[in-house]
């Protein structure tokens, strides 16, 4: 076999391997499922009144930008399950085994695509039972879910980073937290970014943050597509090629102490 | 050497401004048991770590089975095993897919993967616990898990670190028969330890480590031969015949015969016949005896004798220990 087969063959291996733990871990469970849908019923049912959102129902505004901010929360299990894989020396394991370098990372981040989209699908229908529907085309709605799942997994290969970077699942917690906190909030994903100081508005109409939320937006609901498609499109690909190899890079030379 | 499993020339790493390694020489011949002897924080997991290909060596070289730890660090990998200390098995995998993704990842086919998985399972009496879940073994099981891992391609040479630290004396003596049994089958090991009787028990050769530098080497018998060799000591039957025992036993003796607490302790001199001589001549004297032994110096008192200290975890090691410990329970 060729070292490039070795390299596909070692990434299934470990994704499996991450496939496996998840119905083992009902801890884990709660953030990816039980989380995304306490914050849809507060946005819809609490705060969603008192927003104005022209030319939309609020659930419909809120649905595309509240799966995005939890795609970007999905890089936690990410970062957690690095963390305890340092931590409890299992990546020096795999680093003394002939295996691929970029296996671990590889198959941790496909294996993430699986809880990534688990999420999506409980708010989704969480959202469609409190009034979300979707009002474009078929492939169109598909290319959102498609579009959900490739920022997801941008999004993994950041907190992989973040995790290795840390040395610890609370550090990369922290530091998540930090990053994640004012990109989706000031963005298009809860409000309409005109309704913010001159400022904000500024950063949220820079942030890719909303090019993503729009272009899902546009997607499902039929709100003005522009090119923010393909911007979101090339966001997520630039993304996941700077940090896939900031990640690898950090695994090669990962000490645990 | 050409037989060499183990070479290591002048190998010194630092950490910041801690010298872990200040330039050490090891060597193992094929087949054999090389026991890296030394109290925490001496360098023996750091010197483990260079040749297992985790960390790179600041200077001085190290091959292993044949082949450099820095340049063919990738056709190395597939040559040796790693076990230690922290038991690095995934909690939320079974016994048997551990096995299987070790083997997967030493590249062995999806089916000669769950064979090797299932006869190591056995060897190591774990078949019945193969299909649970690793989070509910015991200390000593996931110990038999993680070494079966190391050994899943049958590597020519292993490493073990730490094997038994933190483990009952039960499961210990287990462990110990588990790597006898390697190595009769011809695996070169490399172990560490802090523990001298294990030293003692499973080392062909000791290297004694103490702040990065090897401060003694050779077989357990040579590091005792040099604190000194056997000693005799009788308990007496009845205190008023010391002198007559003394007397007795001065031809026997390298030096003049001692006496504390109704003990009397005198070193053996070469050559000059052993315990059996010892009872023969108190019996000719008429002096009774209650106990009578043959004392050899333990690794403990070779450790004391060069280091000045005694090999056991220093304090803020144990809190180190324990605070581990604590953080894998949360």
């Amino acid at each position: 076999m060729s070292a490039f087969a070795y390299a596909v063959s070692d990434t299934a291996v470990i994704a499996k391997r991450n496939l496996l733990r998840i119905p083992r871990q009902p801890d884990l469970w709660v953030s990816f499922t039980i989380q995304p849908i306490m914050f849809v019923l507060l946005f819809v049912y609490v705060f969603g009144g008192a927003i104005q959102t022209p030319g939309y129902d609020y659930v419909d505004f809120l649905i595309p930008g509240i799966v995005i901010q939890t795609m970007s929360f999905g890089g936690f299990v990410t970062a957690i399950g690095l963390s305890d894989d340092l931590r409890k020396g299992l990546i020096d394991r795999f680093r003394s085994l002939p295996m691929a370098r970029s296996a671990v990372l590889g198959g941790r981040t496909l294996a993430d695509v699986a809880t990534n989209a688990i999420s999506i699908a409980v708010m989704v229908g969480v959202g469609l039972i409190v009034g979300f529907a979707f009002s474009s085309s078929p492939i169109e709605v598909i290319g959102g879910f498609a579009l959900c799942i490739l920022f997801g997994y941008a999004f993994s290969w950041i907190f992989a980073f973040v995790a290795l970077s840390t040395n610890s699942a609370e550090g990369a917690q922290a530091l998540g937290f930090m990053l994640i906190f004012p990109l989706t909030f000031a963005s298009s994903a809860f409000v309409p970014p005109e309704s913010m100081p001159a400022a904000v508005q500024a950063f949220a109409e820079a942030n890719p943050f909303s090019t993503v939320v729009d272009a899902l937006r546009a997607l499902w609901v039929d709100g003005p597509a522009g090119n923010d498609v393909w911007a979101a499109v090339a966001w997520c690909i630039g993304l996941i090629v700077v940090f896939a190899s900031l990640a690898v890079y950090r695994y090669r030379r990962a000490v645990s102490s | 050497m050409a037989d060499a499993a183990i070479e290591v020339h002048e190998l010194r790493k630092s950490f910041k401004d801690v010298h872990a390694l200040a330039g050490i020489d090891l060597e193992a011949p094929v087949g054999s048991v090389l026991g890296l002897l030394g109290p925490n924080g001496a360098g023996k997991t750091t010197a483990v770590r260079i040749m297992t290909t985790l960390l790179p060596p600041d200077g001085g070289t190290a091959r292993v089975a044949g082949l450099d730890v820095v340049k063919d660090a990738a056709a190395l990998r597939s040559k040796i095993g790693l076990a230690g200390q922290y038991a690095a098995v995934d909690e939320n995998l079974t016994g048997r897919e551990n096995l299987e993704m070790v083997g997967r990842l030493y590249h062995m086919g999806r089916a000669a993967a769950g064979e090797r998985a299932d006869q190591l399972l056995e060897r190591f009496e774990l078949s019945d616990a193969g299909g649970r879940l690793a989070k509910t073994y015991s200390g000593g099981m996931r110990r038999r898990l993680d070494l079966a891992a190391a050994l899943v391609v049958r590597p020519p040479v292993i490493f073990l670190d730490e094997p038994t630290t933190g483990l009952d004396p039960r499961s210990r003596l287990s462990l110990w028969e588990t790597i006898e049994a390697r190595v009769a089958a011809g695996t070169t090991v490399l172990l560490t330890t802090q523990y001298l009787d294990e030293a003692d028990r499973l080392a062909d050769r000791i290297a004694v480590i103490d702040h990065g530098r090897v401060i003694a080497e050779g077989t357990s018998d040579e590091l005792k031969n040099r604190v000194g060799g056997e000693r005799l000591e009788v308990t007496l039957a009845d205190g008023s015949s010391t002198d007559a025992a003394i007397e007795a036993l001065v031809p026997l003796a390298e030096d003049r015969p001692k006496c504390e607490g109704g003990v009397l302790a005198l070193p053996l001199g070469r050559g000059r016949g052993g315990i059996a001589e010892a009872v023969r001549r108190l019996d000719g004297a008429g002096v009774g005896i209650e106990d009578i032994a043959v004392r050899r110096p333990t690794l403990d008192d070779v450790f004391i004798t060069l280091t000045g200290h005694a090999a056991e975890p220093e304090e803020e090691e144990e809190e180190r220990r324990e605070d581990e410990l604590e953080e894998r329970a949360a």
